[in-house]
């Protein structure tokens, strides 16, 4: 029997059977960590349930009361998105501006890459821990800036109207990570474009425009749709320096910050279950928002060829 | 900093110019203004980390004056071992390295093996689950979080070490995809000579695939390590118990219950973040090349 079944196996059975043994890992991960928790998740979001006492069949009630009872929730939204605004463009902005100027032959350069870049490798809670001081507005390194043009500086963490801006600003610091990935699409920009652009006339200005931002944007779309969902993962910052309050006055009540307290402060798995689909529809739209509109701006080398046969 | 960059490139001595060390005046105008651009950049990034040692050496009175005193007067070293007395500093960097090396160990497995057989094979299904495993990327973890951590509380796992480094043997999307573009990067010829020197599917990868991969499987290896030293969120939610801590959840709870000593505090943060510069410093370009591949991670 044995030696029947083995003699019946094909070659291209036999490379499946391989490629199915190399992939398991993942497969059973994905059966356990990822499939299964998302049917629970589906379904504890039409319960109450403090994980003490069994969950109870709510129907689509912690739908509505967070859609329409829960200021919370509205204000959770606005905070993460006004910090996406905040923090994205001018990171977008930055990033590419320093890219450009790495990407000249000036003495040094590798010294400046890395003093750009290390910024962006130490994150977590020592650097909250840091900011929150640099951000003090006493005796904080930025009012000082500040104070050296003349500008008395605000009370950034302890103000409501500046305490987004002022993670924004804590968010740029890291801006080197951006910055090293335009790098390298600036660098993979062919030499011959640039030669040819001058033959045309073209000046610096538009060899930017019409050479380096077509060939780059798709970079730049990839870091704003994962700008945007990451501005959905926001976390250790915002928990470290409101210790987990999202203050002034939920100020800075990121969702994820909202959705953390309601399941493992408040114990309500149900609804913080609901609020975690939510949260997976509003990422959907936004990245197929992105991806639609993208076929508009974004430049793919392959399209170009295509239209000069 | 557009209009910058232009103005930077764009000539600005319009007469023939004449070179002065070989080099074009105009462009040796450029090239001091885009120095100095970067310098004064480069001083404002430095600052916040110059602020970090700075205080982490003064003398409580030092603190928090207006305007920083940038040199400590005293040095005050003793603040190093103190800081790191002052909470059980040790045993939180003990967690956070079996954490970091355990589940690096579980990624470097799981991964490389996942990535081998969705680069080198054929199958029915292959093709759709290599997209399902991408997609994975974009969904939310909220959406699991809370079934899986009702799973290790069932496994009576809240409180150790196991959550967060068991999940990390089944493989995930980010390293799975960087070590199977770079599997791909060998040519199949490779392959073909192991198989006629009686390799298998096993002897290929152990002999060929892993060994002309060490770049790409130290880049993952090293990010994962950053990653897990610095990953907040699971150990905030796994680990209860002040002993079982990992060096990210004690600086926080450092933070909360002396939050006036700033001066220890920063000695403490530093040290954590310590490793991560080093490690930077050491391995440079293979940073910079998983970056690059995968996007930022995390």
């Amino acid at each position: 029997m044995h030696l029947s079944l083995r003699m019946k196996m094909t070659p291209s059975r036999r490379e499946a059977l391989w490629a199915y043994g190399f992939i398991s890992p993942w497969i059973v991960g994905f059966l356990i960590f990822t499939i299964g928790p998302m049917i629970v998740s589906f379904v504890l979001a039409f319960t109450r349930y403090n994980v003490i006492s069994p969950a109870q069949w709510v129907g689509l009630s912690n739908y509505s009361k967070i859609l329409s009872g829960d200021p919370l929730f509205w204000q959770s939204l606005k905070v993460t998105f006004v910090y996406a605004g905040l923090s994205l463009a001018p990171g977008l902005v930055l990033g590419l501006g320093l890219a450009i100027l790495l990407n000249t032959d000036v003495p040094g350069i590798s010294l400046w890459r890395t003093i750009y870049y290390l910024p962006s490798i130490i994150s977590g809670v020592a650097v909250a821990i840091l900011w929150g001081f640099v951000l003090n507005p006493r005796f904080g390194v930025v009012n000082w800036l500040l104070s050296l043009m003349g500008i008395k500086g605000p009370g950034w963490l302890s103000s409501t109207r500046w305490a987004l801006p002022a993670l924004a600003i804590m968010s740029l610091w890291g801006v080197g990570g951006g910055m090293i990935l335009y790098l390298s699409a600036l660098q993979s920009i062919p030499t011959p474009l640039y030669d040819a652009a001058k033959v045309d006339g073209a000046n610096a200005w538009h060899r930017f425009w019409y050479v380096t931002l077509p060939m780059i944007s798709p970079v730049i779309f990839y870091n704003l749709v994962m700008g945007t969902i990451g501005t959905f993962q926001y976390f250790t910052s915002v928990y470290v320096l409101t210790a987990g309050s999202g203050s002034p006055a939920n100020a800075t009540l990121f969702y994820n910050l909202y959705l953390y307290n309601n399941a493992f402060r408040y114990n309500q798995m149900g609804y913080a279950s609901g609020l975690a689909w939510l949260l997976f529809l509003i990422v959907l739209f936004f990245t197929l928002l992105i991806f639609r509109s993208s076929a508009a701006w974004v430049y793919y080398e392959g399209q170009l060829k295509g239209r000069g046969r | 900093m557009r209009v910058t960059s232009e103005q930077l490139e764009r000539p600005l001595v319009r007469a023939p110019s004449r070179p002065l060390l070989g080099i074009p005046i105009s462009e040796l105008i450029s090239k001091i203004a885009i120095l100095l651009i970067l310098s004064a950049g480069a001083a404002v990034v430095m600052l916040p980390l110059v602020w970090m040692i700075s205080t982490s050496l003064k003398t409580m009175g030092q603190v928090a004056v207006f305007p920083p005193i940038w040199i400590p007067d005293p040095i005050l070293w003793k603040n190093y071992p103190e800081a790191l007395t002052f909470i059980p500093f040790a045993r939180y960097t003990l967690n956070s390295v079996k954490v970091a090396l355990l589940s690096g160990a579980g990624v470097l497995i799981s991964c490389s093996l996942v990535a081998y057989g969705f680069a080198r094979f054929r199958a029915p299904g292959l093709e759709i689950l290599f997209l399902v495993l991408l997609s994975t990327i974009m969904l939310p973890p909220q959406v699991t979080l809370i079934p899986v951590y009702l799973l290790f509380d069932r496994l009576h796992w809240i409180d150790t070490l196991k959550p967060l480094i068991v999940p990390a043997f089944f493989g995930n999307a980010y390293d799975v995809f960087l070590l199977r573009q770079f599997f791909m990067t060998i040519p199949l010829e490779m392959d073909d000579a192991a198989r006629i020197d009686g390799c298998g599917p096993l002897g290929i990868f152990w002999r060929i695939m892993l060994p002309l991969s060490k770049p790409a499987v130290a880049t993952v290896a090293i990010l994962h390590f950053m990653w897990a030293w610095n990953d907040f969120f699971n150990p905030l939610i796994y680990l209860h118990h002040r002993e079982n801590w990992t060096l990210a959840v004690g600086l926080q709870g450092f933070r909360q219950l002396y939050s006036t000593k700033i001066n220890l505090l920063m000695a403490a943060s530093f040290v954590a973040v310590l490793p991560c510069i080093l490690l930077f410093f050491f391995a440079q370009r293979l940073f910079i090349q998983g970056v690059v591949i995968t996007g930022v991670k995390g």
